[in-house]
């Protein structure tokens, strides 16, 4: 039967199960082990896995998040927890250094495979230095991957896929999405027994004619909204594409849907300046330039940083209704 | 202190029993490794500056004695990891003089095929993990690669050398605290050549007074500083920390004295700048680890004035060799810039044809 699950026990699943595949999988990061971790989203795994695979770190970013790089040059598969993706800065050395180069600089003679996960969105009140993007950022680098899961099911199979991929996977979720509850599988009902999403294939969650909202994570709830009142007020049938994953980028589903509707609008909860829309749009002006019937939008945050006055941050973060309101001037 | 004679019962360390027990040909072998370093360098030194070879190249003349007396007492399951001074580490474990001087040329046939350069050799195959570029970034790597030994219940332990400089780097105490914290074999080796480019060790680290290594009391971790002129000496006290990590599982912090006859890289205008041109004499006179190395062996008999010569002249010649094969080798096809990125890619795999990996273009 199919389940209502959380988009956080959707990841555990996931989590558990690899753990329980393969004896070089172990987690890492602050308060994952014994608290249960900082949102709850390894409960239970230390109770069931004990110290050697569920290991609480110290504060210190850059040392064990450089120390799992390391770790998986030599063939573990550490799925190391950023409490906040935000922190990932203070890991960034080694995060670009090491992981992304080391394979190249070596010719080929090592790989990196090692997944760092952890909640990467604004909204949540806590301030600027706790509500980074860095998606584009990490997404800039050649050699990462980069998986932004927007619901439980995607969260349970990509999960699955970035611990069995053999390069860096920087894996983004987010805080507001935790809580989100889904339809997923349970794997006596799947053909081969597990939910496996690949990396680098897009999916259509909403079909549409008239125009396509592309997005990664959180934003993509954001699409359907905008998508339903399009639809229901305007009659506008709206097309929302999830990216599931930057990099890879499956962009023949992008392109079959712009071709289809002919107007397209980029949308995330990334800074617009280089943001991940910068580089689909530009893809879409170079691809797709004559089956377009009006200029490609994006819809980003707003280009400062967070702003902690919980009213005024929610303004600064798209929503559904500046989704219509900017979908009404190309449609 | 190296002396031209030194009388084998007193020089110190011999009767330790790791030394105690090397034979004659073994002793040779590390003058054999040591001398082919040197030569090694020489010789790209002339190429560099016959235009040959570009960007940064960071001589270790002067340092061999660290690496080959230390790297002199590994197995099967004890790794190495480096900064970008790192030409003596990857003779020491064993790579061939071709393959890295290939890889100074920016060939094809280099180590890396030509994407690293003088920085960043590797050699997975002889537990020999770079070569790494960014001062200190290596040291929390070195930590892993210890916590993967652990985590496999290998007896093994990783060899990390830093420079004196690189201390002060916040990921080099991150990685130091998680070593002790969790017990990780791994050796810590700062090669204390005395300067960070031009910035002497009094302007760039405060520490107590019995050295840099003292550092680790902070972390309840067990240190030692060793004068590196001499093999016996730098084997000694290695081999304790080795012993600490294959059978306590237990990190070390060593620092080990040593000091560059070059600048900081062949670029360093200032060479005979910050240190004086005496300062500089005098390390080459009495402090040169081959010198050293080689009066020892003579004062026990072991070689000969003339073999030393034939030594020296065998590892100048593999040395020439190396260049001669580095010069006709090709350079990489521009075809390969995008090889060596993604390993799913490169393996044509499943996950490396699903999506778009690359954006140039
Ligand atoms: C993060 C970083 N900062 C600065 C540099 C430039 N740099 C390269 S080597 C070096 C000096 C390091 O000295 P030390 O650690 O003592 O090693 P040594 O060169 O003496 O072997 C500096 C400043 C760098 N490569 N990486
Ligand atoms: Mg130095």
């Amino acid at each position: 039967m199919p389940r209502e699950i959380t988009y956080r026990e959707a990841l555990r699943e996931g989590l558990d199960e690899e753990i329980a595949r393969d004896e070089n999988v172990c987690l890492m990061g602050e308060e994952v082990a014994q608290y249960n971790g900082a949102y709850k989203v390894t409960e239970g795994l230390w109770k069931k896995w004990g110290d050697k695979r569920i290991i609480d770190a110290p504060i210190s970013e850059a040392g064990f998040i450089g120390m799992g790089i390391g770790a998986s040059m030599l063939g573990i598969r550490p799925v190391m927890e950023l409490m906040f993706y935000s922190f990932a800065y203070v890991a960034f050395d080694q995060m670009m250094n090491n992981a992304a180069t080391c394979r190249y600089m070596s010719g080929g003679l090592i790989n990196c495979p090692i997944v760092v996960r952890g909640p990467a969105n604004g909204g949540t009140n806590v301030g600027a230095t706790h509500s980074h993007t860095p998606e584009n950022i990490f997404a800039n680098m050649p050699g990462l991957k980069v998986v932004t899961p927007s619901n439980p099911y995607d969260a349970k199979g990509l999960i699955k896929s970035a611990i069995r991929d053999n390069d860096p996977v920087y894996f983004m979720e987010s805080t507001v999405l935790y809580g989100m509850t889904g339809l997923v599988p349970s794997n006596d009902e799947l053909e081969g027994g597990e939910l496996i999403v690949p990396i680098g294939k897009a999916k259509v969650a909403r079909e549409g004619s008239d125009l396509t909202l592309i997005a990664h994570g959180r934003a993509v709830v954001t699409s359907l909204a905008a998508a339903e009142i399009l639809g229901a007020q305007h009659g506008i049938s709206v097309e929302v594409v999830d990216l599931r994953s930057i990099r890879p980028l499956d962009e023949e589903t992008i392109m079959e849907s712009v071709r289809k509707t002919h107007r397209a609008i980029y949308v995330e909860e990334n800074k617009p300046f280089c943001g991940v829309g910068a580089q689909i749009s530009s893809m879409i002006m170079e691809q797709a330039f004559d089956d377009l019937d009006a200029p490609v939008l994006r819809i980003t945050s707003a280009d400062a940083p967070a702003f902690y006055s919980p009213p005024i941050e929610k303004l600064q973060l798209p929503n559904a209704d500046e989704i219509v309101a900017r979908a009404l001037t190309i449609c | 202190m190296a002396s031209k004679t030194a009388n084998p019962s007193t020089v110190p360390f011999a009767d330790a029993p790791i030394n105690a027990s090397l034979t004659g040909e073994q002793k040779i072998d590390l003058l054999r490794t040591m001398v082919r370093i040197r030569r090694f360098e020489q010789t790209s030194l002339k190429y560099y500056h016959d235009g040959h070879i570009g960007g940064f190249l960071h001589l270790y003349i002067g340092q061999e004695s660290v690496a080959v007396g230390s790297i002199s007492l590994l197995g099967e399951h004890d790794h190495v990891i480096t900064a970008y001074r790192d030409h003596g580490h990857a003779l020491s474990v064993g790579m061939g003089m071709d393959e890295c001087m290939a890889e100074l040329f920016g060939k094809k046939t280099g180590c890396s095929k030509g994407k690293g350069g003088s920085m960043h050799y590797f050699a997975p195959d002889k537990n020999y993990w770079g070569g790494h570029g960014i001062v200190g970034g290596q040291t929390p790597l070195g930590a892993g690669l210890a916590f993967a030994l652990k985590y496999k219940g290998l007896k093994g332990c990783c060899l990390c050398y830093l420079g004196d400089g690189a201390i002060n780097q916040g990921a080099f105490h991150e990685a130091l605290n998680l070593a002790s914290l969790w017990d990780l074999p791994v050796v810590y080796i700062i090669e204390n050549n005395g300067y960070s480019m031009g910035t002497s060790q009094a302007r760039s680290s405060a520490f107590p007074k019995e050295g840099l290594a003292a550092r680790a009391e902070g972390y309840n971790m067990a240190w030692a500083k060793i004068e590196g002129v001499s093999l016996y000496e730098i084997r000694a006290g290695v081999q304790e920390a080795v012993a600490r990590a294959h059978n306590e599982s237990k990190p070390t912090m060593l620092e080990i004295m040593t000091y560059r006859h070059k600048g900081h890289s062949v670029a360093d205008a200032n060479a005979e700048k910050y240190r004086t041109k005496e300062e500089i004499q005098r390390y080459m006179n009495e402090h040169d680890p081959i010198e050293f190395w080689k009066n020892v062996l003579i004062g026990e008999g072991v070689i000969t004035e003339d073999d030393y010569k034939a030594i020296n002249k065998e590892a100048g010649a593999e040395a020439e060799a190396s260049a001669a094969f580095a010069i006709k080798s090709p350079y990489p096809d521009e075809s390969e810039i995008f090889d060596d990125i993604y390993w799913e890619v490169d393996n044509h795999t499943e996950a490396g044809r699903t999506g778009r990996h690359f954006f140039h273009g």
